[in-house]
């Protein structure tokens, strides 16, 4: 393994006086282009950066705490709200680490629509994150409102299956809440069919747009001894290069079924997790026909299960899923009783952020906004 | 009724003339101390309520222009079709409290927009409008218009600079650095339609391309030159208004309102007001260089009033600045600097020295040997230096692998 | 060529722009409250007591079993058994909610309370323009505001409901079976229940009377 140097932030002043150039700002908690209630002390040289520190917890909900009071079922809406915008995949991260916990099996249809409902989220996300990127950098909304007119047909789509469309609680231990209306299956193949459409559209406005790869090529470097060295997980350690993704190395559901394959950027800079995120959409959007093809008829729910006085067993387990963001994790203690002892989430948001100040050295202040959009993160789940 | 149209006092040259006419007619009526005076606020006041209606209209167009872009309705509640959104804009700008941060410095803090506001004016007085529409017939009017505008920059550091803000601060910095590097471009853009012309005065240089060959017209954008010096004005001229994807110095969403980030209420809407009327005066200058001013895109066209002509094209402009910003992200403060001082500057001198060549080479049938110099000329250039951009940040479209 | 990328950028948006007067695919705005979007079946905003029959009171089929409140996670149910017992859906004599409140300030709509009732006494209604001007009284839903009728409820969820019924009705006639099947026991028992069922039918019947003064209030609070 090759020895890692990072990039020094500037702790005390090279030669005096030069303490009283540097400008520190504040950008946050009020911004419109943190993603959230989310701070960044900025020291600035002239328009360089020089050191960044970022401040959250503007967004604390005490999540961790209230699980140890609530059951487990109970804990369910409120993982809806870590990341807001991908309710569905924090569902079954902390459905499949109960579900590991106490050793329960899920039946085949209710894996089918965990994956498809998983793939879904990732559309919506990385939709998301994509037309978001682009407001950051200036685009005046059209890109934004691109993608979030296919953002709209998903959301009808979780709308007609669980009832909500953003805190949708789905899953259950041992399977979903409740199985597909009729037509809902058409209606999600016609909305898997309409969205390649959106993605060339996308490519076409936006992938060879010179403005966008000044603004995004060699930005934001992130190396790939850097990413393994600070468990960044995601879309973002593989536009750095590094071939980890949960679903093909845990296989956990049924993903083992599906032939999808796993980009991996080169460059590691801004362009390579905006191009990462596009392929991605695309892979998930194989894994969706040949879901929406192949799921079966039968139960939803494992018919052992039920809403109320569920106590696993003691023990303890740490369950995570490729969430669109990295890689979410759950770890639970259990001692027996119906509340868990402890409730820990791992959130790849605020691990993906620990390395923001490396990225945002020696670059512009413009570019910080840029790097923040590309790490993705959502506050909810920095902050829990 | 019909004596009075057949009169011809409703020919097509009355109505080019009309204002002119009112004028005049108005003048007579003043007694002869107050002429001069009369005649000047005659002038100046249509001008002071025209423009500003058009940046309302504007404003209104710009929303609904980018909300169709976007696949939604602008506004639409005020009024027919939102059309009264601009009253209900001025309105709030009006009755808004006014903070003034206690830091700043109270005085220049008040000045900076009303310098702006007064800037942007006098730039109109040197633009002809119709035919005998000009408020000042200067035989350095060109000059006159880039020297006011320069003001401007002035007026953008008063504001940073007096609101003790950092983000302003680091907005005026910003918008300082781009002004300067665009003026340059600006002006040189400009140098090629003065040396066909050969006269600094904007109504030597409408009357220069208002004649016609059979139906077409001389405009100098007909020309190679006159193309890509149009190209190039107007991308000076949209760094020069601060719109995207020049508009960092109001980078909105990384230093919100940059420079006039402390201004609120009437103040702020002075800005605006500025900055657009800005806007309107650089696309008015480049209408006059370079699309013929008032004059008629075809020769049996005429028989529209010329003032029609300009403001058509202004709005032809206008909605051309509206579907840039509907597109383009920002560019960031080093790399528009750098198009500014390695591109857009060599290309306006490259230009320059290309309308020598027009005005020296034989025409040949057609314009064409010219034509195919002068093109050559500037489109080889123009490949290299904009592949040596690339090539020095490489920037190239990826191609990526997949795990195994 | 510099430029290129830009110029497809460019002819993007003008698609869209003049697609916008020609296509619904492109203008995809609906303008609320003049237009409206059908609602779609599943969907799920707060919290509401159904009932049958006319009378919301006589009527509803919550029998305070308090398993709602235990399991709501943000606790925002508050539930008082009454003394006496009263008829339920499928014909038993059970407790009524004397006081059932939902503060919909709080509650977060997971629906977990409609899972959890064993007697599809509460259902998600789907009303979301639910403004009102005093955040405290306003927004803490009492069982009269709650209460809507099993009309109502088919209304906005057909199939649910339908299903509901469906299970009621197995219900009610299993009890009926079972009352019909022990007539000797069933007759001892129901001469002390006869006149208990007829003081409660008693004790209710003033019951409409002083719902009816609430009446207005539900309709301004609306």
């Amino acid at each position: 393994m090759s020895t890692l140097t990072l990039p020094t932030p500037l702790t005390t002043s090279p030669e005096p006086g030069h303490e009283e150039r540097l400008l520190e700002v504040s950008m946050g908690p009020q911004h419109p282009s943190t993603h959230g209630v989310f701070r960044m002390n900025v020291v600035l040289d002239g328009e360089r950066v020089v050191r960044l520190k970022p401040v959250f917890g503007y967004l604390h909900r005490n999540h961790e705490k209230i699980a140890e009071n609530e059951t487990y079922l109970g804990s369910m809406p409120y993982t809806d709200r870590l990341d807001y915008i991908c309710s569905l995949t924090n569902n079954w991260g902390y459905a499949l680490a109960v579900e590991q916990l106490a050793g329960i099996t899920v039946p085949e249809r209710a894996e089918y629509l965990r994956v498809i409902t998983a793939e879904l989220t990732r559309l919506l996300n990385h939709a998301c994150l994509l037309g978001f990127l682009l407001q950051d950098m200036g685009a005046s909304g059209t890109p934004l409102m691109y993608a979030f007119r296919e953002r709209e047909k998903i959301l009808d789509l979780f709308e007609a299956l669980t009832g909500a469309r953003m805190m949708c609680n789905y899953m259950r231990f041992g399977g979903c809440r409740v199985d597909t209306p009729a037509g809902w299956l058409d209606q999600a193949r016609k909305v898997v069919a309409d969205f390649p459409k959106f993605l060339d559209e996308f490519e076409k406005l936006l992938v060879s747009n010179e403005i966008l790869m000044e603004r995004t090529q060699g930005v934001g470097v992130l190396s790939r001894e850097l990413a393994i060295a600070s468990a960044i997980s995601g879309p973002m350690a593989r536009a750095s290069g590094l071939n980890y993704d949960i679903r093909k190395v845990d296989n956990y559901g049924i993903y083992s079924r599906f032939s999808f394959r796993v980009p991996l950027g080169s460059h590691g800079d801004v362009y390579d997790r905006y191009m990462i995120r596009f392929l991605e959409m695309r892979e998930s959007l194989k894994i969706l026909n040949e879901a929406l093809r192949d799921i079966p008829a039968g139960p939803i729910i494992d018919p052992k299960s039920k809403p109320r006085g569920f106590r696993p067993k003691p023990g303890e387990h740490y369950g995570r899923i490729e969430a669109p963001k990295g890689e979410l994790g759950f770890y639970l203690i259990s001692d027996g009783s119906p509340n868990p002892y402890r409730y820990r989430v791992r959130p790849p948001s605020l691990i993906n952020l620990t390395v923001l100040e490396d990225l945002c050295l020696g670059h512009n202040v413009a570019d910080v906004v840029v790097i923040l959009g590309s790490v993705d993160i959502v506050l909810g789940e920095v902050d829990r | 009724m019909i004596a009075l149209m057949n009169s011809g006092a409703f020919s097509a040259e009355n109505l080019d003339q009309i204002f002119v006419l009112a004028k005049h007619a108005l003048l007579a009526r003043t007694p002869g101390m107050l002429q001069p005076l009369a005649s000047a606020i005659i002038s100046i006041v249509p001008l002071m309520i025209v423009f500003p209606l058009l940046f309302a209209i504007t404003t209104i167009l710009e929303r609904k222009g980018l909300g169709r872009m976007q696949n939604r309705y602008g506004p639409n509640r005020v009024g027919p079709f939102g059309l009264l959104q601009p009253a209900a804009d001025g309105i709030k700008a009006l009755i808004k409290e006014d903070v003034v941060p206690a830091a700043a410095d109270q005085l220049v803090h008040f000045f900076a927009p009303v310098v702006f506001v007064a800037a942007a004016f006098l730039g109109y007085s040197v633009l002809p409008i119709g035919r005998n529409m000009v408020l000042v017939n200067l035989n350095a009017g060109v000059l006159f218009f880039f020297a006011v505008g320069s003001v401007v920059e002035l007026s953008v550091f008063m504001a940073g600079w007096s609101s003790r803000s950092k983000y302003s601060l680091l907005g005026a910095m910003r918008a300082i650095a781009q002004m300067i590097s665009y003026e340059v471009p600006l002006v040189l853009a400009a140098v090629p339609a003065i040396m066909a012309a050969g006269s600094l005065s904007t109504v030597d240089i409408v009357e220069a391309q208002a004649g016609y060959t059979g139906i077409f017209p001389h405009w100098f954008l007909f020309t190679p030159w006159g193309i890509v010096g149009f190209g190039l004005f107007l991308i000076a001229a949209t760094a020069e208004s601060n719109r995207s994807p020049f508009d960092l110095p109001e980078g909105e969403s990384e230093i919100i309102a940059g420079y006039f980030i402390e201004y609120s209420g009437f103040k702020f809407a002075l800005f605006f007001l500025a900055e657009y009327l800005g806007m309107f005066a650089t696309s008015a200058l480049g209408i006059t260089l370079f699309l013929g001013g008032w004059s008629a895109p075809l020769s049996f066209l005429s028989f529209i009033p010329s003032w029609i002509w300009f403001f058509t094209k202004l709005l032809a402009l206008i909605f051309f600045f509206i579907w840039i910003r509907g597109t383009l992200p920002r560019l960031r403060m080093d790399q528009l600097m750098g198009f500014a001082w390695k591109f857009i500057l060599p290309m306006a001198l490259l230009n320059v020295f290309v309308t020598g060549l027009w005005r020296f080479l034989p025409a040949g049938p057609l314009n064409s040997i010219r034509w195919a110099v002068c093109a050559a000329v500037l489109a080889a250039p123009c490949i290299v230096l904009s592949q040596s951009l690339k090539q020095k940040k490489k920037l190239l479209l990826r191609t990526y692998h997949f795990a195994e | 060529m510099i430029g290129n990328g830009i110029l497809k950028g460019l002819t993007e948006t003008a698609r869209n722009f003049f697609g916008s007067y020609v296509s619904k695919d492109r203008l995809t705005t609906v303008q609320y409250p003049e237009q409206k979007i059908p609602q779609i079946e599943a969907s799920r905003n707060f919290p509401f007591l159904v009932y049958d029959g006319a009378d919301w009171d006589a009527g509803m089929r919550c029998v305070a079993c308090q398993i709602c409140e235990k399991e709501c996670p943000p606790k925002c149910i508050f539930i008082e058994k009454s003394k006496d017992k009263k008829p339920d859906a499928v014909g038993k004599a059970q407790f009524y909610p004397a006081r059932f409140d939902i503060d919909i300030s709080v509650c977060m709509s997971c629906q977990i309370c409609v899972e959890v009732c064993p007697f599809d006494a509460i259902k998600m209604d789907v009303e979301f323009d639910l403004p009102t001007d005093n955040r405290f009284s306003g927004l803490l839903l009492d069982r009269h505001k709650l209460a809507k009728s099993n009309d109502y409820y088919h209304q906005i969820h057909p199939t649910e409901a339908s299903a509901v019924d469906a299970a009621l009705a197995e219900e009610r006639a299993k009890t009926a079976a079972k009352a019909a099947a022990a007539p000797p026991v069933a007759a001892a028992a129901a001469k002390p229940a006869a006149p208990a069922t007829a003081a409660t039918a008693t004790s209710a019947a003033p019951q409409p009377a002083a719902a009816s003064t609430p009446k207005p209030a539900e309709g301004d609070a609306k």
